[in-house]
């Protein structure tokens, strides 16, 4: 328990942040292409197409949709995890992260909407419809967004951070209702099925399984690289960050 | 505390009473707009007459925020008021001064609206004006509690005035399905208890956090 407290406390400082995000980026990297490589192809060629409801190919819109409206969800929740974080024990790389999951979490919202309207078209007939959890979708993209806008309009950096981490927190009161909207309102959308016993069938279960565990990693290395960025940024006056740049550029110009 | 704080509230408020008077205003030149735009019959006014009293409404209440924190911000006074209290109870005075002035007005003045778009055009027994009151009533106060946390966050950010819409409009939308709906389901002479329950359920969630929100929000605007 007392190492895992002082791992916590090392990650707050830049450097040992900056340095160990740098050893795992390889290795989540190549963790994702392997994965999206298998789930792609089992998704796109090798699993069955869907019978019952008449689908045919367009199931397959399934393998992103899933992963992409679930990332939707989860980057939130961790957007204000970190936030609270930042905001109890004042780490400013817990508001780092969070400034960094925004917009990978507003590509992965906008994602999950874009790949339901084309999946909507051909099997409810529709781009759009204003049922709730298509909607509930919709509103969390615009508190990505305005988070987003929030953080980018205060010219003093450690304000920019809380208040839009109190946002992030404020706003995660939405996921509860994208969650339950299904059950209060139940109208378009089906529920919620990929874990129900029995309503996804095996065959279905592998390829969307694989592609959530790529999108996870996916997502992972996305916010750490922008993350990297972030801590560069933000430790521009640092002597380590000096040192790392100045190597890279001797590098470069050996090279 | 509190009531001292509210009392500041509203003798400032009342020093500069037109800038309340406008949301309200705003309120019933944006209704009275809608019978221009789509049709002045009566039955077609009713069917939009929920959705359009409860938009209008948050909207006003969207505009008249930024008196309630702007120009305290500006004079340093909300600093004084910090150094005085705890952020907790500068944010219940704002909050409630602010639907003491706009959103009860608000409230008193929807059967006029209701009127206008003709709510209770073929109805002979039923009053859904009462209804309409009753659900602007629970639905207000969570309205100031939600924006005074989205205006307590922008203070001290660069653009103002659109910010704060586009951070807290997604937060009104349960509000706005439920206020709206339920005028609906009275109209459909339906049941109406229901979304009454889940706007008073909305109004106990934002009454425990929003104020403690808003505060922490003015600290980090004002520190």
């Amino acid at each position: 328990m007392a190492k895992a407290w002082r791992w916590f406390h090392q990650l707050g400082s830049p450097k040992y942040l900056f340095q160990k995000t740098g050893q795992w980026l390889p290795w989540i990297w190549g963790a994702t292409l392997i994965l999206l490589a298998v789930g792609l192809y089992y998704s796109l060629w090798a699993s069955p197409l869907e019978a019952r409801q008449g689908q045919g190919h367009t199931v397959r819109i399934m393998y992103i949709h899933v992963p992409a409206a679930a990332l939707s969800m989860v980057g939130y929740i961790a957007m204000a995890i970190a936030a609270i974080v930042g905001l109890v024990w004042k780490m400013k790389m817990a508001f780092a992260v969070v400034r960094s999951i925004a917009p990978a979490g507003a590509a992965m919202t906008f994602l999950a909407l874009f790949t339901g309207s084309v999946w909507g078209k051909p099997t409810w007939g529709t781009w759009w419809e204003w049922d709730a959890r298509m909607t509930s979708e919709l509103l969390l993209l615009f508190l990505y967004l305005g988070f987003i806008a929030l953080h980018a309009s205060f010219s003093d950096r450690s304000k920019a951070d809380k208040a839009s981490a109190i946002l992030a927190i404020v706003g995660v009161i939405n996921i509860p209702i994208i969650y339950f909207s299904v059950k209060w309102w139940n109208t378009l959308h089906q529920g919620y099925s990929v874990t129900q016993k029995g309503a996804l069938a095996p065959e279905f279960q592998v390829p969307l399984f694989t592609m959530l565990a790529g999108m996870y990693l996916l997502f992972a290395a996305l916010v750490i690289m922008r993350l990297r960025a972030e801590i560069i940024l933000r430790n521009q006056k640092s002597r380590w960050v000096m040192e790392w740049a100045t190597a890279d550029a001797k590098k470069v110009t050996h090279d | 505390m509190i009531s001292t704080l509210l009392k500041r509230e509203l003798k400032v408020a009342r020093r500069n009473w037109i800038g309340l008077a406008i949301p309200l205003l705003f309120f019933i030149i944006v209704v009275s707009l809608f019978p221009f735009a789509v049709s002045p019959e009566a039955p077609m006014l009713q069917k939009l007459a929920p959705g359009v009293i409860w938009v209008a409404a948050l909207l006003s209440m969207l505009l008249s925020l930024e008196q309630f924190y702007r120009s305290d911000f500006q004079d340093g006074s909300l600093e004084q008021l910090l150094l005085m209290s705890s952020p907790t109870s500068v944010a219940i005075s704002k909050i409630f001064a602010h639907w003491l002035l706009t959103g009860l007005p608000l409230v008193i003045l929807s059967p006029l609206l209701g009127l206008l778009m003709q709510i209770n055009y073929g109805f002979e027994h039923i009053n859904h004006t009462w209804v309409l009151m009753l659900s602007l009533m629970l639905g207000t106060p969570t309205l100031c509690l939600l924006g005074a946390v989205g205006m307590s966050l922008t203070l001290a950010a660069n653009r103002n005035g659109l910010l704060v819409s586009i951070l807290i409009i997604p937060l009104y939308v349960p509000v706005l399905i439920f206020g709206a709906s339920t005028v609906t389901a009275s109209l459909e002479s339906l049941r109406y208890n229901g979304e009454l329950a889940i706007l008073g359920a909305f109004l106990m969630i934002a009454i425990v956090f929003a104020p403690f929100a808003s505060g922490r929000a003015l600290k980090i605007s004002v520190g």
